[in-house]
C-alpha cells in the first residue's frame, strides 16, 4: 500500500504581513509549523503502513523553510519527502497548488491512496484534497473519521453535519481526514535527529516537473486578490461596568434581568 | 489558460442543496443574494437541484428567488456523490454558460465546488462574508477576513467563468419568500452510469441531535482565548447552563480540543444572531466578529481594554474571564435560590 502524503507548511501565528502589492501572504521569515490537520494524515498513514505495508511519500509546495514540515514528517516515520520549490510557484491559489501537486504525484508514478488533511489551518479552504483528485482523475473520500482497507476496496467513514456516511472505493483514491480520526504520534528526540542528520529531503523544481508554467504560482491563479485592507468593526459606544467582579456581577445579572434575558 | 470568450458567460447559478427532498437552508439564502446580484448584472438566476422525487422542492426555490429551476431528476443520484454531481453541474455550466456559480461551504458544497473549479479550470473562493457585483467588469467581489489580524480581502476571479464562490450557512439572511414569484422548471436528462461510478455509499447514519442549534439559540455564551484552559472552559459552560444559553467558542479552544469543532463561531465556523452574546475572554478578531456580529446585545468580558471587541460590544467589563465568570455564576445562583 504506498500512500503519497501532502502536506503544508502554515504559520505559526496569524499576525503576519502581507504583501501589498499581489496581496499574497509573506510566509518567508515566519515561523512555520507542521499543519496539525496533515500530522492526523501522516499517522493515518503509518498505521496503515504498519498493518499493509508499502512505502510513504510526504509531499510539499512552499519556501525552502517548508523543509522543516517534511523532516518532522520524517521524524514521524515516512519513508521519502519531497518539496516543490521554485520562485515559479510563489502567489498560487489553491487550484495552482492543486495544479503543481498533481504534476509531482504523476512523477511519483506509483501510489495506492493519497491522504490529506481536511484543511490547512491558516487559509481553512479544505480545497486542495478535492481539486487534486479531479485534477488526478482520481475518487475523493472527504471527511473521513476512519479509515479501513480491503483486498480491492477502501471504505471510510465520512463526517458530515447530521452525520455519518460509510464510503466505498477502489484503488487509487484520494481521502482527506478529520483531526479526530487518530491521534498523532510525538517523534522522539532521537528520530528528530535522525531526520535531519540521516534523512533526505528531495527538492522539486518546475525543471523537475517538465510541465507547462502557465498553470503555476500567481499567474497560474484563476483568483486574485484585488485588495486587502485593515477593517475595524465598530458599532456604537460601549457602556463599560466597572467594579470588582461581584458588583459588576451584580450589575451585570440586574441589566439580563431588566431586558428579560434572565 | 483563461476562459476564452468571456463574454459569452451570461447569468448567475445557484447550487440548491437538498437533503431527503428539504433544501438546505444556505441554499436559500444564497438565492436572495443572488436575486440582488443577478439584478445589478441585469441577468437571472438559476438554482440547479439534483437528486430523486425532488421536483417539489422546485416551487420553493423559485419563491426565493430563482427564476430558473433545472432539475435532474433520477435514481441514481438520490444521494449525494462528489461524481455525479459534479458531471451534471459542470455538463449543463459547459452547455448554459453561467458567469457565476453560488455554492453553500455546508459539508457537501465544500467537497462539490473545488471539484468543479478544478474540472472548468476556474477560481473558487471560500467563505466569504460578503459578497458585491463590479458591473463594469461583470465581476462578482467576494469579501472574506484573510489570515491575520482585521484583513480583509477582496478577491475577484477576472479571467475564467463561471466565478465559484462558497459562502457558510447564516452568512447571508434568509430573505422572506414571496409565494406569487412564477418561473421556469426545466428538467434534464441523468447521463451517469453507475458502472462508471468509482465511490458506493454504502450506509448512512443519521445523527439525532436533541439540543438546539447554536444557529437557532437565543442566548450564546462564547469561550475565548482568554478562558486560558479547560477548567475555563467549564465555567464558561455552567454560566452557559444557569443561563438557559448554548455554548460557543472562537478558533482556539476548538483547536486546543477543549470543545468540539461545531461551536466554533467565525468566519470558518457557525454564523449567530443571538438576542445575547456574552463574549468571555474573546478579543474580537475578525475572523470570529464574521460570525457573530449581528447579534442583539452583546456582552464583552476581556482583560485588555483595547481589545478589538470593545468597539462592538453594548456593555463591556474589562477583566479576567476567570474571576468575572464565577461571579457572574454565584449571583445567578443567588438569585434562583
Amino acid at each position: 500500500m504506498d500512500i503519497v502524503v501532502c502536506i503544508k507548511q502554515v504559520p505559526e501565528t496569524s499576525d503576519i504581513g502581507w504583501d501589498s502589492k499581489t496581496g499574497s501572504l509573506i510566509r518567508e521569515g515566519v515561523e512555520g509549523i507542521l499543519n496539525p490537520n496533515d500530522k492526523n494524515a501522516l499517522e493515518a498513514a503509518l498505521q496503515i503502513r504498519e498493518q499493509h505495508g508499502g512505502v510513504i511519500t510526504a509531499l510539499s509546495m512552499g519556501p525552502r523553510q517548508a523543509e522543516d514540515a517534511l523532516r518532522e514528517a520524517l521524524s514521524m516515520g515516512v519513508d521519502k519527502a519531497i518539496l516543490l520549490n521554485d520562485r515559479i510557484f510563489a502567489g498560487s491559489d489553491t487550484l495552482s497548488t492543486s495544479y503543481a501537486l498533481h504534476c509531482a504525484i504523476k512523477k511519483i508514478l506509483h501510489f495506492d491512496l493519497i491522504l490529506c488533511g481536511k484543511e490547512s489551518w491558516d487559509a481553512m479552504t479544505a480545497h486542495v484534497g478535492p481539486q487534486l483528485s479531479e485534477l488526478l482523475n482520481l475518487p475523493q473520500l472527504t471527511y473521513a473519521t476512519e479509515i479501513t482497507i480491503h483486498n480491492n476496496s477502501v471504505t471510510i467513514k465520512q463526517k458530515l453535519e447530521d452525520g455519518f456516511r460509510i464510503l466505498e472505493s477502489s484503488f487509487p483514491a484520494v481521502i482527506t481526514v478529520e483531526k479526530e480520526i487518530n491521534q498523532p504520534r510525538i517523534p522522539s528526540m532521537d528520530s528528530i535527529m535522525n531526520a535531519y542528520r540521516d534523512k533526505e529531503v528531495q527538492v522539486w523544481t518546475n525543471e523537475d516537473l517538465g510541465e507547462d508554467t502557465t498553470h503555476f504560482g500567481l499567474k497560474g491563479s484563476p483568483t486574485q486578490s484585488r485588495k486587502v485592507y485593515i477593517k475595524k468593526v465598530q458599532k456604537g459606544k460601549v457602556a463599560m461596568l466597572e467594579g470588582k467582579p461581584d458588583e459588576v456581577a451584580r450589575n451585570l445579572i440586574q441589566l439580563l434581568k431588566q431586558k428579560g434575558l434572565c | 489558460m483563461s476562459t476564452g470568450n468571456i463574454q459569452e458567460y451570461n447569468g448567475l447559478w445557484v447550487f440548491a442543496e437538498q437533503r431527503d427532498g428539504t433544501p438546505a437552508q444556505v441554499s436559500l439564502e444564497l438565492l436572495g443574494k443572488g436575486r440582488d446580484l443577478a439584478e445589478k448584472l441585469e441577468v437571472d438566476v438559476t438554482a440547479i437541484l439534483i437528486g430523486h422525487n425532488v421536483s417539489e422542492m422546485a416551487e420553493e426555490l423559485i419563491f426565493y428567488g430563482a427564476d430558473r429551476v433545472i432539475i435532474a431528476d433520477d435514481p441514481i443520484v438520490k444521494d449525494y456523490r462528489t461524481e455525479t454531481h459534479t458531471e451534471i453541474i459542470v455538463e449543463q455550466a459547459l452547455k448554459e454558460k453561467p458567469e457565476i456559480l453560488l455554492i453553500g461551504a455546508t459539508c457537501i458544497g465544500r467537497d462539490l465546488a473545488p471539484r468543479i473549479s478544478a474540472r472548468l479550470n476556474t477560481g473558487c473562493t471560500a467563505d466569504c462574508t460578503e459578497l458585491d457585483i463590479d458591473k463594469e467588469m461583470r465581476l462578482i467581489v467576494a469579501t472574506k477576513p484573510f489570515f491575520g489580524r482585521d484583513l480583509m480581502a477582496d478577491i475577484i476571479c477576472p479571467l475564467h467563468r463561471p466565478q465559484m464562490v462558497t459562502v457558510r450557512p447564516g452568512v447571508m439572511e434568509l430573505k422572506t419568500q414571496d409565494r406569487k414569484r412564477r418561473g421556469e422548471i426545466v428538467y434534464i436528462d441523468v447521463n451517469c452510469k453507475e458502472e462508471d461510478i468509482k465511490v458506493k455509499v454504502l450506509e448512512t447514519i443519521r445523527a439525532v441531535s436533541d439540543s438546539i442549534s447554536l444557529e437557532e439559540a437565543e442566548k450564546v455564551v462564547v469561550a475565548g482565548k482568554g478562558v486560558g484552559n479547560k477548567e475555563g472552559l467549564e465555567m464558561v459552560k455552567e454560566l452557559a447552563k444557569l443561563l438557559g444559553a448554548q455554548l460557543g467558542a472562537t478558533s482556539l479552544p476548538v483547536d486546543e480540543g477543549w470543545v468540539s469543532e461545531d461551536k466554533k463561531i467565525g468566519q470558518t465556523g457557525k454564523t449567530i444572531r443571538p438576542k445575547l452574546y456574552i463574549g468571555c475572554g474573546v478579543s474580537g478578531a475578525i475572523q470570529h466578529s464574521a460570525g457573530m456580529i449581528n447579534s442583539e446585545l452583546i456582552i464583552a468580558i476581556n482583560t485588555n481594554p483595547k481589545a478589538d471587541i470593545f468597539n462592538f460590544a453594548d456593555y463591556g467589563i474589562v477583566g479576567d474571564s476567570n474571576e468575572i465568570v464565577p461571579a457572574l455564576i454565584k449571583e445567578l445562583q443567588a438569585v434562583k435560590g
